[in-house]
């Protein structure tokens, strides 16, 4: 019994140890358990920041639909791409979202809402912002070649060979795709609505966020 | 039925109390304006569709000649106002908001005032519901409260739907407009006359004519005129909006009407007044609507009342008419003080749905104060009249928001301008929701459009997909077929004709060659005896040479 009582306090240590031991052990299968864990919730939470730098295969069907559903679906191909599904799809691979004149600034507005992106002014280089258009064949001078048919991205354009052809004003789309393959040049772009179906309310010029500068130290700038 | 002024009224929520400025255009009974030099038709249709000119210029017609047609049935007929010429057919400014000119006839007229009236369908009561429609349709009547509606379009709507209710809007709720009053003071009997022709039409088994109670005079000529006739009076309480189609039907009935839906899905019709006036002209009397009653009013005039003018008269014609001092008016307006719109020129004409024009001093109507902040006192909700959040809606406007704006449900708004009216920061908010409503649509239409431009788009795919299969199916089964035929028809023949060929020209070279042979032998034989000695010495080879060579 002395020796019990005289080697209590080792033998307390010794089980004190032991069990930490077996803790680490077990907190190091933990561990290694967790850290996968909790790179995949930090990619999911960034991924929308990393997202313009995924490599193409993994930037997925879903979002190309997305971002093809905002598109304006002229199939003009002024950004560049053989229509608006590529688009879409470069987009989600990393591509500007400025590239779309007929969309304009409202197709960006939705794009950046979508992407998390910053909204940023039209590229100008793809070309500006303008009312909708439509395609206007001046029938008289038509030699019914159907050039301008095959070009229709939308199947507009009524017509057959060596008869007179027509676009059906509510399909197209104004992509203006039909006027080059056009021989005779009798194809016009034109403005979709009159004026004053044109025309709508506009918001009052609304205020500046800050009208007036209490105190504004521009005045006081050395050497001015 | 009988006729009663005593019955339960719902109180609209919210509205506002504004100065009615109504007495200075009630003094005096209507009157007529002169024959202006030149009259202004303007040919507008239903949401700006293009209109089909029945004349030419230069042409002479007479009054209440048809002038322009719809493209289709929802179209309107627009007629001659007067006898003349058609000097031009030209775009005109008009009384609109978005200040564009619109296509008008100019008529100059020849003073004689010859009607060619339609006949008269007296006995209304003998045609059917589609004949006194096609009617009203043929007389060019639209909604003269301001909806400019075509009455016929809105009447084959209740061939579809069972309409129970017909409802007559007398409430002109609208400060400065007294049209209405002064016509139910005057032509009580045609205005009951048109009433039974639209419950003959839409076969409502209940009529409730509506009316505010500030119109003392005009009530009590109402009420003369319908006793005895089936048709409900109800006085409802002086508030602006009262006389909203919606609100009204809801003050009347407690039967509120379903966002998206029409009055008339829910078996309401609703009819202005000065509206069934003129169906009871245009069906009893044979007249087209070539004239209305417009209140000209306003502190800048001095004999403001209201007229009769035919429809195309210069509004500058009324107001020189009506004493005008140019140095006083502060500004023009067409309509009401709440939901009219500012003149920049008086060189426009009076349309259909002129009701009012209002030629006010700086002190009556004073000039909009700059917009400021909001305050976010909330007045705006509590006058708003179909309970909508104006602040939320404001915000969501002016960021352009609009999903959010849509989820506040925008499209109930009725642009009433009660909150504008009593906004402290004087934010014009209706022309806000008016531009973000413009937004809403169009982006709605661009939608539409782009998803059938990408089904047809991607429909031209797969068809060209499908075309490129088929021609690359019809090039291999071409190819298939001449191979096959040059097999089994052409080849054949043709190959064991070339080699029949060639074994007879092998055959007679053969022939040939074994003929020279013998020819060779039977010459050799003969000469071999003498010179066998010389060819052979010639072909052996000499030794010494062969030594030399090596």
């Amino acid at each position: 019994m002395n020796f019990l009582t005289a080697y209590s306090s080792y033998l307390l240590l010794l089980l004190v140890l032991a069990l930490i031991a077996v803790l680490v052990w077990q907190l190091r299968v933990v561990v290694r358990e967790m850290v996968p864990e909790v790179v995949r919730v930090m990619q999911k939470k960034l991924s929308h920041k990393l997202f313009q730098k995924l490599p193409p295969e993994q930037a997925n069907d879903i979002t190309i639909a997305a971002i093809d559903a905002l598109l304006p679906q002229t199939q003009c191909g002024q950004c560049g791409y053989p229509g608006c599904r590529p688009y879409a799809q470069a987009i989600a691979e990393g591509r500007a979202i400025n590239l779309c004149p007929p969309g304009g600034a409202s197709t960006i507005k939705a794009l950046a809402a979508l992407l998390h992106a910053e909204v940023i002014p039209l590229d100008p280089t793809h070309g500006t912002e303008s009312e909708r258009k439509v395609a206007f064949i001046r029938e008289a001078e038509c030699i019914g070649c159907t050039k301008c048919i095959a070009a229709c991205p939308v199947d507009a354009i009524l017509g057959s060979g060596k008869h007179m052809h027509t676009v059906i004003t509510a399909e197209c789309t104004g992509c203006d795709l039909c006027v080059e393959p056009c021989p005779v040049d009798c194809i016009d772009m034109i403005v979709a609505l009159t004026p004053l179906q044109g025309w709508h309310w506009q918001r009052p010029q609304s205020l500046p966020l800050h009208p007036h500068l209490i105190s504004n130290d521009r005045q006081g700038q050395p050497g001015r | 039925m009988s006729t009663s002024t005593t019955r339960t009224v719902w109180p609209i929520p919210g509205g506002i109390y504004p100065l009615d400025h109504k007495q200075q255009s009630l003094g005096t009974a209507i009157r007529q304006v002169p024959l202006p030099s030149q009259l202004v038709i303007a040919l507008r249709q239903p949401s700006h569709a293009p209109a089909v000119l029945c004349v030419n210029v230069g042409d002479h017609v007479s009054k209440g000649q048809c002038l322009a047609q719809g493209s289709d049935a929802t179209g309107l007929s627009i007629h001659a106002s007067t006898s003349g010429t058609v000097l031009s057919i030209t775009e005109h400014a008009v009384p609109n908001e978005s200040g564009l000119p619109e296509l008008c006839v100019i008529l100059q007229p020849d003073g004689e005032n010859h009607w060619t009236k339609l006949p008269a369908l007296a006995d209304f009561r003998n045609y059917d519901a589609a004949r006194l429609i096609s009617r009203i349709a043929q007389a060019g009547i639209c909604g003269l409260g301001g909806g400019a509606m075509p009455s016929a379009t809105k009447l084959r709507a209740t061939l579809l739907n069972k309409v129970h209710t017909l409802v007559i809007n007398a409430c002109e709720c609208e400060p400065f407009i007294t049209c209405d009053d002064a016509l139910m003071q005057a032509s009580a009997d045609d205005i009951v006359t048109g009433i039974q022709i639209l419950l003959h039409i839409s076969a409502a088994n209940r009529c409730v004519f509506a009316i505010e109670d500030n119109k003392p005079a005009a009530l009590n000529a109402m009420r003369a005129a319908l006793t005895d006739s089936g048709i409900e009076l109800v006085v409802v309480p002086s508030i602006y909006p009262s006389g909203a189609e919606k609100l009204l039907i809801y003050s009347l009935t407690g039967s509120e009407i379903a966002t998206g839906t029409l009055a008339v899905e829910q078996g309401f019709l609703c009819f202005n007044v000065s509206t069934a006036h003129a169906i009871a002209r245009a069906v009893v009397h044979g007249e087209v609507l070539v004239s209305r009653i417009t209140t000209i009013t306003g502190s800048a005039l001095v004999n403001p009342g209201n007229y009769c003018v035919l429809l195309g008269t210069p509004i500058n014609e009324l107001l020189k008419h009506a004493a005008v001092d140019q140095t006083k008016v502060s500004s023009l307006i067409h309509g009401g003080s709440l939901t009219g719109i500012a003149l920049t020129s008086n060189n426009v004409p009076v349309l259909a749905t002129s009701a009012c024009v209002i030629a006010s001093t700086a002190a009556e109507i004073p000039a909009a104060e700059p917009e400021q902040n909001c305050i976010r006192c909330g007045f705006c909700t509590e006058v708003c009249p179909v309970l909508l959040l104006p602040q939320q809606l404001y915000w969501a406007s002016k960021s352009e928001q609009l999903q959010q704006a849509t989820t506040l449900n925008l499209h109930d708004c009725i642009e009433c301008g009660a909150c504008s009216y009593v906004c402290p920061s004087h934010i014009p908010l209706v022309q806000y929701f008016r531009a973000t409503k413009a937004d809403i649509r169009i982006a709605e239409e661009k939608l539409l459009m782009a998803n059938q431009s990408r089904a047809r788009f991607e429909f031209h795919q797969a068809r060209k997909a499908a075309e490129k299969i088929q021609e690359e199916q019809r090039r291999a089964t071409r190819a298939t077929l001449a191979h096959q035929q040059l097999e089994q028809t052409a080849t054949p023949s043709l190959a064991q004709a070339a080699i029949a060929a060639a074994m007879a020209r092998v055959k007679a070279k053969k022939a040939l060659q074994d003929f020279a042979a013998a020819v060779d032998a039977a010459s050799n034989n003969l000469t071999t005896a003498d010179s066998q000695a010389d060819n052979t010495a010639a072909y052996l080879p000499n030794p010494d040479q062969q030594d030399d060579s090596r």
